[in-house]
């Protein structure tokens, strides 16, 4: 018995882990975002070489947190892996079957703006929120 | 598929968190299992029943055909 609790402390503590990593890793690649968005026209006045390492870092600082995000998910239980993929399925659709018909809009001319990319991370990060609330709510 | 999770719990006075810590999981993963809301993989289901010392059949019991 105590073999288990030493291993559910651990498992607690994964957890914890896994969660402070990944909060680490979206704020640096918030703000690797925000360097490579602002630097060239604030900060390098359009450098090419600082820009292209400014868009390599936003990358490799991204893919890290992708990695940490799959880690986080693989130390949740089976419930919450199963809300995660759910709402990450309808996210997916979502954002697939919208942001097509969005682009098109334009095309057949029935809206005269370019679409924009930020709308439709707005719309997958709406729907994904909604997901999770509809699934903790279904298995509360 | 029902279960007696509730009530090897209750025999044992464990809380649901007290279940969850064991078998570590959250305690609405446990509350969720006990109200037939969602069906444990059989790791789980394996885990519960070893902890439990008992089969799964004398916890989980398929209602389908």
């Amino acid at each position: 018995m105590k073999k288990l609790k030493t291993e559910t402390s651990d498992w607690a503590a994964s957890n914890s882990q896994n969660i402070t990593r990944l909060r680490y890793w979206i704020v640096a690649w918030i703000a690797a975002s925000a360097l490579a968005a602002f630097g060239p026209g604030f900060l390098w006045n359009y450098n090419t070489s600082l820009t292209i390492a400014g868009v390599l870092l936003t990358l490799g600082i991204g893919f890290g947190m992708i990695f940490a995000n799959k880690t986080y998910l693989h130390g949740m239980d089976e419930l919450h892996q199963k809300i995660f993929l759910d709402a990450g399925a309808l996210t997916l659709g979502v954002g697939l079957v919208c942001g097509l018909s969005y682009e098109m809009l334009e095309d057949i001319k029935l809206i005269p703006f370019e679409p924009e990319i930020s709308h439709l991370v707005m719309l997958m990060c709406l729907t994904f929120l909604a997901g999770l609330i509809n699934g903790q709510r279904k298995y509360q | 598929m029902k279960n007696r999770l509730k009530v090897l719990r209750a025999e044992r006075d464990w809380t649901q968190a007290r279940l969850a810590s064991e078998l570590e999981v959250s305690r609405q993963t446990i509350n969720a299992i006990e109200k037939g809301k969602f069906d444990p993989s059989l790791p789980l289901a394996f885990k519960a029943a070893r902890l439990f010392k008992t089969s799964i059949e004398e916890i989980f019991q398929y209602e389908g055909l």
